[in-house]
Formats: C-alpha cells, structure tokens, sequence
C-alpha cells in the first residue's frame, strides 16, 4: 500500500467521529435518566 | 403542546402526536436503539475489515480507492442527515410538533460532524490522487455550503433566549438550505468537475465492480444504522432535558406562587 497514511487518517477520523458521538450522547442519556430520576418526583413513587 | 394546525390536514397532526409523543418516544427508542447501534457497529466492521484488506486495489486509483468505502457513505449521510433535518424543519412548522424541533436541534451537530468527515476523507483521498487536498470544484464546493448550512443552523437554534424562536428560526433556515440538496447530486452532471460522476444511481446498473460494490454498500448501511443511533440516543437525552426543565420551573413558580412559562 503506497498510501497507507492517507488511508490510514481517513480510516481513523470516520471511526473516531461517530465513537465520539455515540460515546457522548449515550453519557448525555444517563446523565439526563439520573437528575430525572431525581427531579421527576411523580416518577420516584412508581406513579409515572 | 401548541395545538395550532393552519393549513395542514388536522388527521396527519392528530397521527404524528399520537405516535410521535414524547413519552412514546422514549419507550419506543429504547426497544428500537439495540437494534440500531449493534447491527451498525458490526456492518461497520466488517465493511472496513473487507475494504482495507480484501477488497481489491484500483485498477487506476490504486489503493486510494479504499479511502472510498469510509468517504461515500460519509457523502451520503451529509445529505441524508440535512434531509431529514428539512422534514423535521416542517413537521415543526406546520404542525408544530415539539419532538420535531428536539430532532431537529439534535440532527444538526451530528449532520455537521459527518459532512466534516465527508470533507476531510475527501481531502485525504484527492491529494494523492489529484495532487491537491481542496479544489474549488462545483461537488466539493456544495457540499462545504451545506457544511456552512449546518453550522448556520446550529448556530440560530442556540441563538435566542426563548428555544421556540430558535427552533422556528432554524426550521426556516434548513427548509431553505434544502435547495442545496439537489445542487450537491447533480453539480457533477451540470458542471464540467474534477469530481468522478456517481457510480451508483437508482436507474442503471452501477458502474463500480461488484467485489468493490458489496463493502461499500456493508459500509453504507452500517455508519447509516450508527447515525440513526446517534440521532435518537441524543434526541431521547433532549426529551428528558426538557423535562427535567419543565419540573424544575413548575417547581419554581408554584414557590414563588406564579404561573409556569413553559
């Protein structure tokens, strides 16, 4: 492979993009079940 | 929930609230998100595996056509995921459905991060194969529009104090920007490009050899069942980030004994 770096970058960049992404939004989601957890009062007594 | 719905059909707005509510939202998306992320990060895989090693090189291009099965797909879901911000933009507008206006706001950093890619694969691929990382061409330049147009929307949605405004405002933006779609697809045929022309189309057979054809379409599955993913993993942390906002602020105003501003 005489490109092998080109080749190699673009692998990595559309790899780590969408890890990136998926990793953060899915740390977003349990941050957000958490403090709903905790604000949604309704939700803490099994009504909801 | 604004109820308001001037010209459209009141069955489809009653249709799209009744399964497109925010709790139903979460419920489904949690049932439907395995099905995304898995399927997507072993097509993803496997594509990759196949096109760096097993597919074969070139018979022009050499082995920079491998740089293919990561930037196409990329390509596509630039436009794709600005597609389905368009339809969110005017579910928005004319239903004023608020899961829309979340999607919507989610959809445009993702869209924005996957155009980039788009643009920098692009880039790694025409310097060793055209010599020159960027060229001003009519498919290179749409495409950086469109990365503009994403940025642009990401921008008007953050830009005012009340969300609606800005959901409204960015909706207006994106249902314009939509022009650009069509002027992505068809600048190679209107225009003399550097860019190839596409090779694989809805009428006619592609033009791309099979051994090569089968990664690519793996590859274009996968990263669309991953971005798929990540729309609606962030949308579902939106919907809960607004109602933890909304609980709050009811909480607030019944302290301080006034009405709620939603």
């Amino acid at each position: 492979m005489t490109h092998l770096p080109y080749i190699i970058a673009a692998y990595v960049i559309a790899l780590g993009v969408p890890i990136v992404l998926a990793t953060e939004a899915l740390f977003r989601v349990r941050a957000a079940r958490r403090r709903l957890d905790v604000t949604d009062i309704r939700r803490n007594r099994g009504s909801v | 929930m604004d109820a308001r719905s001037p010209a459209a059909s009141p069955r489809t707005g009653h249709v799209l609230h009744r399964f497109a509510n925010p709790g139903q939202f979460l419920r489904l998306s949690g049932k439907v998100l395995p099905w995304l992320y898995w399927p997507g990060l072993i097509l993803t895989a496997v594509s990759l595996i196949w096109g760096l090693f097993f597919a074969p090189d070139d018979w022009q291009q050499g082995d920079t056509v491998r740089i293919m099965y990561v930037h196409v797909p990329f390509a596509w879901l630039a436009s794709a995921g600005y597609f389905s911000l368009a339809v969110c933009s005017f579910i928005s507008l004319v239903w004023r459905h608020p899961l829309a206006d979340l999607a919507a706001a989610e959809i445009g950093p993702v869209g924005a991060a996957f155009t980039a890619v788009c643009l920098a694969t692009g880039s790694l691929w025409g310097k060793p194969t055209w010599g020159a990382w960027w060229v001003w061409d009519a498919r290179l330049t749409s495409v950086f529009v469109l990365f503009l147009l994403y940025l642009g929307h990401i921008a008007l949605v953050r830009a005012f104090d009340d969300p609606t405004r800005g959901y409204r405002a960015g909706a207006i933006l994106a249902l314009v920007g939509a022009v650009n779609l069509p002027i992505i697809k068809f600048s190679v045929d209107w225009w003399n490009t550097l860019h190839q022309p596409a090779s694989i189309g809805l009428t006619g057979a592609p033009t791309i050899a099979t051994s090569m054809l089968w990664p690519l379409l793996f590859s274009a599955i996968g990263f669309t069942l991953l971005f798929a993913a990540i729309i609606v993993t962030r949308t579902r942390a939106a919907v809960m980030e607004r109602r933890i906002r909304s609980l709050l602020m009811a909480r607030a105003s019944s302290a301080t004994g006034q009405e709620a501003v939603p």
